[in-house]
């Protein structure tokens, strides 16, 4: 992308089977992230009547939501969240031209991809960190 | 069937839109089966989800009636992604709209120009997915229905039909299911149940 990426920064999606789960997720990620300014993230969770799921809608509208001109991290639990995403990526028109799937656990990746979205890490960066997270072994 | 080639180049938009309409009464008719099998190795939710997004395929296709076969299915794929909720979506979604993609414009097409355009659409799935035949996934369906689709209508519904019934013994290796682990087998998988149910409605539309 063009554009000034001293201004844009990159947004984040956390897409999650539950409302509940993004929405707090996210507000971890806030806290966990410092005093901000942060860069922008948006909750999908759930379908869009309350249930437990996956919405394409409610991911297309947070992506656009956050989308800066720098690219778009989207962060997803599992199964059909995996899949919707993937599906999504591979129809082309659907999220915006830099929105990226990372491969990263949900909670510890929101946290790592929020810090260095705000501190101004690009998509590569902004990925490896939240890919990282996977490299914190618990025991 | 002798008379194969001749019917062969009729399989046009409308076609098409029969098959899915027909797919989506299948579904309608047998959703609580297909909850209760996903009930015993899923989350319970197989029937009510496809029930929701054929029925949005069913009413978007009265809407906007598209005018190709690749349109038809590109436009119910899309629509099933959007609406299901569940894995189902994205991997029924991926599988209508790529074959749909694969047909592109042409007005009408013959059952082996579907047998491979519907090849290319399992083989997406499968990527998607990750999955391989004896998964005990959809595919377990799709596969022995597209191989047999070469042959017939009828071939295909059989082996579909067929194949659900052999994911019986499978452990699961995908999805929900697989956390089950041994505890998945002795039950027939929901994904190559409605998948037989797809294949089932596109030879009685054939017939």
């Amino acid at each position: 992308m063009t554009g000034d990426h001293s201004a844009n920064r990159v947004g984040i999606v956390l897409v999650s089977h539950s409302a509940a789960v993004a929405d707090s997720v996210a507000e971890l990620a806030r806290g966990l992230a410092g005093g901000g300014p942060y860069a922008a993230l948006a909750a999908a969770g759930g379908t869009p009547d309350g249930g437990l799921g996956t919405s394409s809608e409610l991911i297309a509208e947070a992506a656009r939501a956050v989308d800066e001109g720098a690219g778009v991290a989207l962060l997803v639990d599992l199964g059909s969240a995996v899949l919707t995403v993937k599906a999504m990526l591979a129809e082309g028109d659907e999220l915006p031209p830099d929105a990226r799937l990372v491969d990263a656990p949900f909670v510890e990746g929101a946290v790592a991809a929020l810090v260095t979205a705000s501190a101004g890490g690009d998509l590569d960066a902004v990925t490896a960190a939240a890919s990282e997270a996977y490299g914190y072994r618990k025991e | 069937m002798p008379d194969v080639t001749s019917y062969d180049a009729e399989l046009d938009a409308l076609f098409f839109r029969r098959w899915l309409t027909a797919a989506a009464d299948a579904v309608d008719r047998e959703a609580g089966r297909l909850t209760e099998l996903d009930s015993a190795i899923g989350d319970a939710d197989h029937g009510v989800n496809l029930q929701r997004g054929f029925a949005a395929v069913t009413a978007v296709l009265e809407k906007e009636e598209p005018a190709t076969p690749g349109a038809v299915l590109v436009l119910a794929g899309r629509q099933l992604i959007s609406t299901v909720g569940g894995a189902s979506g994205p991997l029924y979604g991926t599988l209508l709209r790529r074959t749909g993609k694969e047909l592109g414009d042409e007005p009408a097409v013959g059952r082996q120009r579907l047998a491979e355009a519907l090849g290319a659409g399992v083989a997406a799935v499968a990527q998607l997915g990750g999955a391989k035949a004896g998964d005990k996934t959809m595919l377990d369906a799709l596969l022995p229905a597209v191989a047999a689709l070469a042959e017939s209508f009828g071939a295909a519904r059989d082996a579909a039909g067929q194949g659900a019934l052999d994911t019986v013994p499978l452990q699961a290796r995908k999805g929900r299911a697989s956390y089950l682990g041994e505890r998945s087998i002795g039950h027939q998988d929901p994904g190559a149940t409605s998948s037989a149910l797809l294949i089932g409605a596109l030879a009685e539309v054939a017939a």
